[in-house]
């Protein structure tokens, strides 16, 4: 009974804030939308029986994507003064938010110790008995799939190089502070004696 | 993991290290760009004796898996990796003096063509749609950063920017239908999809066949997904293009036929009306698309676009024979497309600015005979016509077709190219017969004379010589394709 009501709980989450994703007018409000969304299909995982998609669900994307949306958005041109004077009116909507949160974490614990829902029959049981489908991943990844586990590894260093390479350059034309240099200039070698003749000017 | 394992994959190994160290060499000797190119090319040697051997030695008739099915070892994917190893050395040759005069050279650059020489490997050694995916990610990742390398110039900014978006689109093409195979048939190794697949075909099976499908043809640059490859191959710095137009295509289609030959043998029916639609459409469009081009760049990325089309008649056949000239075309075409892009570095005016377009080489021959006579044999050869060497390829891929019952293919394409021989014969024309332009002197870089010298020379008729040795090896290497076809 808890599983079916976690689950729409769940499902009801997920749809609502997706629907705020696009309704909210403030983009910095769809960010924050969209990872209500995303902690909410962590908790459906959580209910099949995936933890590791879980975790993936919340490390990756609210983690890092939804990170990455906001740090986009807020360097879209938004007037934060205006967002500022709206706090006050918009906490208790955060303080309900973090409540639902709170809850539906609660309440998704108390769901996996009851046993996951079964959506549907799988032909065969993914994961061997009494291990956690993170560690049969972990067996299979350091095993089986060792090679293309390496060679994965071969594609995220290639994409390291590559934004280094395409980013990381000496610039011409500026003139940058060294302070060392500065440190050691001595007034001999900064000032020079010179007497010019009158209407000759001097050299520099 | 088994000693076996370590020893078939012995070229990903000896690259994947090499490009480690080299990267940390780079990271402190960075002016010395060049030195650590030239360095570069010793790893791609070994690899390459490596793969020679699995190619040339009887006891590995058979080829060897490696890594639970997931990697093999025989003589088609070392034969290609010859190809892609021997393409990436040239790269590497001709590559660092272009860059530093565009102030472009990195240390970095050896680097990324090792590593994208590590995923080629993979995607020809795939036998799992895994290694596949993963051999091709690899090698697109870094292709994408070689295509933007000079960073300061906008068009080459815009080819990496492009290749990066339609790649990234044509990837997830090919995940969808990779995860649609998978779906259909339990598994992602070659062998059990192929059994899986035997029998009746079901709609969603062969939806799978067709995304995977279009995801490749899009890697190979064929028609109707070749609309990337002009400006990409334009934009990038021109050695660059020169590998983009020879190593990853031999690799794509070497996989291309991988797929079709292992996993889809059963079905053989289902893909071919595609690749023979997919040929004719990149031999139409190719040779249509390249008669208008005023630079000799993207006359030569069309060209790619319309022999891709020739290569696939290949494929079209099903056929060992078919595998076999396919591939004896894609040596031949890497020569030629090498030896052409070559040529075209060559073509610097007075001030060392890089020229390329037709009006620049218009009467090159009263100047400059030798390179004329280069470019003469490359675009003879591209044409097909004898005695040049590029005729055999075709010859070979054409018999496959007629042999296979697909005499309209073979018509169409042999039709589509005259067509294709009115440009190839025009830049001729121009170059021999036009007013002198005289804004070309040539490059005075030794080693582009002297590989772009070696390269046409291989494509003359002199390449007859090679013949006899390069039929025993791609008949060697096409041995255990379609077996159950």
């Amino acid at each position: 009974m808890i599983q079916l009501i976690a689950f729409y709980a769940f499902a009801s989450v997920v749809i609502a804030s997706a629907a705020m994703v696009i309704f909210s007018r403030n983009p910095v409000h769809s960010v924050l939308w969209l990872i209500l969304a995303f902690f909410n299909a962590a908790g459906l995982m959580v209910l099949v029986g995936a933890e590791f998609v879980a975790m993936l669900l919340v490390i990756v994307y609210v983690g890092a994507v939804a990170v990455l949306f906001l740090f986009v958005v807020m360097m879209l041109d938004i007037d934060f003064a205006e967002l500022r004077a709206g706090f006050m009116k918009n906490l208790p909507l955060g303080i309900l938010l973090a409540i639902i949160l709170v809850c539906e974490l609660v309440l998704g614990l108390g769901a996996m110790r009851a046993g996951s829902v079964e959506l549907g029959q799988s032909i065969s049981n993914a994961t061997p008995d009494n291990v956690s489908n993170i560690e049969a991943m972990g067996q299979l990844l350091y095993t089986k799939y060792i090679f293309l586990f390496e060679a994965a590894g071969l594609i995220l260093l290639v994409a390291m190089v590559g934004a280094i390479v395409l980013t990381n350059r000496k610039r011409s034309g500026v003139r940058p502070q060294n302070i060392s240099d500065q440190v050691k200039r001595r007034p001999e070698e900064a000032t020079r004696n010179a007497k010019p003749e009158v209407g000759k000017g001097v050299s520099l | 993991m088994s000693e076996n394992d370590l020893f078939y994959t012995r070229p990903e190994l000896i690259l994947s290290f090499s490009s480690l160290f080299l990267l940390l060499i780079a990271a402190w000797f960075k002016e010395y760009g060049r030195l650590i190119s030239y360095v570069a090319i010793v790893p791609l040697l070994g690899a390459g004796f490596y793969a020679f051997t699995i190619l040339t030695n009887e006891a590995f008739e058979f080829g060897g898996d490696a890594f639970f099915g997931q990697y093999r070892a025989d003589g088609f994917s070392s034969l290609s990796k010859l190809l892609i190893y021997g393409a990436a050395a040239i790269t590497l040759l001709i590559a660092p003096r272009y860059l530093e005069k565009k102030s472009a050279m990195k240390a970095e650059f050896p680097v990324l063509i090792l590593l994208a020489c590590v995923g080629m490997g993979l995607m020809v050694s795939a036998v799992d749609l895994l290694t596949l995916y993963i051999g091709l990610e690899l090698n697109s990742l870094a292709a994408y950063v070689l295509a933007s390398f000079a960073r300061d110039d906008e068009k080459s900014s815009e080819a990496g920017l492009k290749y990066f978006i339609l790649g990234g689109l044509a990837s997830g093409i090919l995940l969808f239908g990779i995860s649609l195979v998978y779906g259909f048939t339990g598994s992602t190794s070659f062998l059990a999809i192929n059994e899986a697949l035997s029998g009746e075909l079901s709609m969603g099976a062969t939806f799978a066949i067709v995304f995977v499908l279009a995801g490749m043809a899009f890697k190979i640059s064929a028609a109707p997904f070749h609309m990337w490859t002009p400006d990409v191959y334009e934009g990038a710095p021109t050695p660059v293009t020169a590998f983009f137009a020879s190593a990853p295509k031999v690799a794509a289609t070497a996989l291309l036929v991988r797929i079709a030959g292992e996993a889809f043998t059963s079905q053989i029916g289902a893909w071919q009306q595609i690749v023979i639609v997919v040929a004719i459409m990149s031999i139409v469009v190719g040779a249509l698309g390249a008669i208008g081009q005023k630079s000799l760049k993207r006359l030569l990325a069309y060209s790619s676009i319309n022999n891709i089309g020739f290569i696939l008649i290949g494929l079209a056949a099903a056929t060992q024979a078919g595998v076999a000239g396919l591939l004896l075309y894609l040596i031949i075409y890497v020569v030629m497309t090498l030896g052409g892009f070559i040529c075209l570095m060559q073509l610097e005016d007075k001030d060392g600015n890089m020229r390329s377009t037709m009006d620049d080489v218009a009467g090159l021959s009263k100047h400059k005979p030798l390179l004329a006579a280069a470019f003469m044999v490359i675009m003879f050869s591209l044409a097909g016509i004898p005695p040049m060497f590029g005729f055999a390829g075709k010859l070979q891929v054409f018999q496959a077709a007629v042999a296979a019952d697909l005499l309209p293919l073979a018509v169409i394409g042999i039709a589509a190219s005259v067509i294709g021989a009115f440009y190839y014969l025009k830049v001729i024309k121009i170059m021999y017969f036009d007013d002198p332009a005289n804004v070309i002197v040539g490059s005075d870089s030794k080693s582009l004379i002297w590989i772009g010298g070696i390269l046409a020379l291989f494509i003359s008729p002199l390449g007859w010589l090679a013949f006899p040795t390069m039929l025993e090896w791609t008949e060697v290497a096409a041995a255990f394709l379609f077996v159950n076809g």
